[in-house]
């Protein structure tokens, strides 16, 4: 089975006037969170849609979510974790807990602020995820990348054409996601910035999927200005 | 929602407009999966509108022929996963006897709002039609089919003798089609096909004669005829047909043309003739469309005129296929995979 898992288990940073987590600002008259829902529910190849949310943020998602969509026997709200793997891990739980986890069941994980992710893409990640067991969603990169060990001069500029930055979904078999993290020593675990992480440092593939420039996460301000400006454009 | 529009911002150069879709709006949303180029898509793509439309129409999305896979539907008039014919035309308020493709207010897809190059396509369930079952390149043409289909049924309407011979000028594909459809709706018909280009006649292996225009026996006469040429072969055509056409015959004028066309008025008077304009197409055409391409005959001569499809994974793959419509003799359809 197929499931996807949309990670929003940050807390409130300061984007606006209130302290409110950025997944929930309003974008176009919706929550950002609502967006990225929409667009995961219109891959029918999902069996579920996780939300791992913030524990003291999951009722008011699931109000949104009551608001905005309705009832919709697809999608799950749980807690999210510590950091982002705890969330993910506390998704796998709950499909563990539904289903159980077959050998080619797949999970995409995406993050909540990227609400211009697009179906092709979403498609492409299921795809590869099936064929590959593990993928990441790419775009090449344009700025030169400098490499600096001390933050004060340049340690390296690697060759740029073999640079990408990262952006998700990041999908996976499941069984080889738990495998490979349940694997790893603490120290290795103590470096994980993301998932794919888990699969490269076990030397397992992790095959990529071109993205989108635009299907970028609104982490700041400025993101989430630009967000704006570019649902305006007529 | 967001959903990606991949719309002409000016001649040769496209861009990515973001739009929210409204998911509790009652519409239906579709995935587009197989588009065609028509010549209307070409003309503004490559600027030969006049430069004062350009600038009223652009920024917008092309594309009008087009068939997709439901994603989303609100009720049970379409299931998730049903493969769809999207109509291009939205009627404006319903006049009694008149098309809804020729009333004022109706808005067209590709003409007067975004076309369907779009990552998804929220539209009334009305605007839709089922094509489960039909080969899906060939589906994407449905609308370029209608055309013929809704210039009979005016036709059928107009005549005022019998049927007899029908003359169609035209070897493009919509002569193609034309000479297809009528061949279907009047299989009594002598169905003549006049063009300019010998291979592309003789694809057309189902009328019962073919010829070149400069190549007209003595004393060649038809009934009726279907002018599918379009652009500057629209004025040579109506003047052959005008020299050719019976007496009350009934001339259907089906080709565009950005220039106006000098008519010999005074033989359409002269010989009584009828002069029906047609233009796009309507929900009835669309579903008669989809019902003469579940014959597998039928629907592997459509196919014929596919000259060739290309794979869709950017926007540089867009300029690429206009550039090889272009060329291609008959349609190029498109494979929507961004």
């Amino acid at each position: 089975m197929i499931y996807a898992a949309i990670l929003a288990g940050g807390k409130g940073s300061r984007m606006g006037s209130t302290d409110v987590p950025k997944q929930f600002l309003e974008l176009d008259g919706k929550p950002i969170i609502i967006h990225t829902i929409e667009k995961m529910l219109m891959c029918d190849r999902f069996e579920k849609v996780i939300i791992g949310i913030n524990p003291d943020w999951k009722s008011y998602c699931e109000d949104l979510i009551s608001k905005h969509i309705g009832d919709n026997d697809k999608i799950i709200v749980c807690a999210g974790g510590a950091d982002r793997n705890g969330t993910l891990t506390n998704v796998i739980d709950v499909i563990d807990g539904i289903n159980g986890i077959g050998d080619d069941d797949i999970i995409v994980t995406h993050d909540a602020v990227r609400p211009f992710v697009t179906k092709r893409i979403i498609e492409d990640n299921i795809d590869a995820a099936l064929k590959y067991g593990a993928c990441d969603t790419v775009v090449p990169a344009t700025d030169t990348i400098v490499r600096s060990d001390d933050g004060e001069i340049i340690s390296i500029i690697p060759e740029r054409s073999r640079l990408y930055q990262g952006q998700t979904p990041q999908s996976f078999n499941i069984k080889l996601l738990t495998s490979s993290f349940d694997a790893l020593t603490d120290e290795e675990k103590a470096t994980l910035t993301d998932a794919c992480k888990i699969l490269v440092l076990k030397n397992h593939p992790v095959h990529l999927v071109n993205g989108e420039v635009l299907n970028f996460k609104i982490t700041t301000i400025s993101d989430y200005q630009l967000a704006k400006a570019m649902l305006v454009i007529k | 929602m967001i959903s990606y529009i991949y719309q002409l911002i000016k001649p040769k150069v496209i861009s990515v407009k973001y739009k929210n879709i409204d998911v509790n709006n009652g519409k239906v949303i579709v995935r587009p999966e197989y588009m065609s180029i028509c010549h209307a898509d070409g003309r503004y793509y490559f600027g030969l509108r006049d430069a004062a439309i350009l600038r009223k129409k652009l920024p917008m999305a092309l594309i009008h022929e087009c068939m997709g896979r439901v994603v989303y539907s609100p009720d049970d008039r379409f299931k998730v996963g049903e493969k769809v014919v999207m109509i291009p035309n939205a009627p404006g308020e319903e006049v009694s006897g008149e098309y809804e493709n020729y009333r004022l207010d109706s808005v067209f897809s590709s003409s007067g709002a975004d076309g369907f190059m779009r990552e998804l396509v929220d539209l009334p369930a009305e605007r839709l039609v089922s094509c489960d079952g039909i080969k899906p390149q060939v589906a994407a043409m449905t609308e370029f089919v209608t055309i013929p289909f809704h210039a009979a049924d005016r036709f059928e309407r107009a005549v005022q003798t019998g049927v007899g011979k029908i003359g169609i000028w035209g070897d493009g594909g919509l002569g193609y089609l034309t000479a297809l459809v009528l061949k279907h709706k009047f299989p009594k018909a002598k169905i003549c096909v006049i063009g300019m280009d010998e291979t592309k006649l003789n694809m057309f292996s189902f009328v019962n004669e073919t010829y070149l225009a400069d190549k007209l026996p003595e004393g060649f006469r038809v009934d009726h005829a279907f002018e599918c040429c379009g652009g500057n072969g629209s004025y040579y055509a109506i003047k052959q047909v005008i020299d050719t056409i019976n007496p009350q015959g009934t001339l259907m004028l089906m080709g565009v043309t950005e220039d106006e066309v000098p008519i010999a008025t005074r033989m359409v008077l002269e010989r009584g003739l009828t002069l029906v304009g047609c233009s796009r197409s309507g929900r009835v055409d669309f579903e008669n469309a989809v019902e003469f391409l579940r014959d597998k005959k039928a629907l592997n001569r459509v196919e014929r005129i596919i000259s060739e499809t290309v794979e869709i994974n950017s926007i540089e793959d867009i300029y690429t296929s206009f550039e090889k419509d272009l060329v291609n003799p008959f349609k190029t359809v498109l494979k929507w995979n961004i």
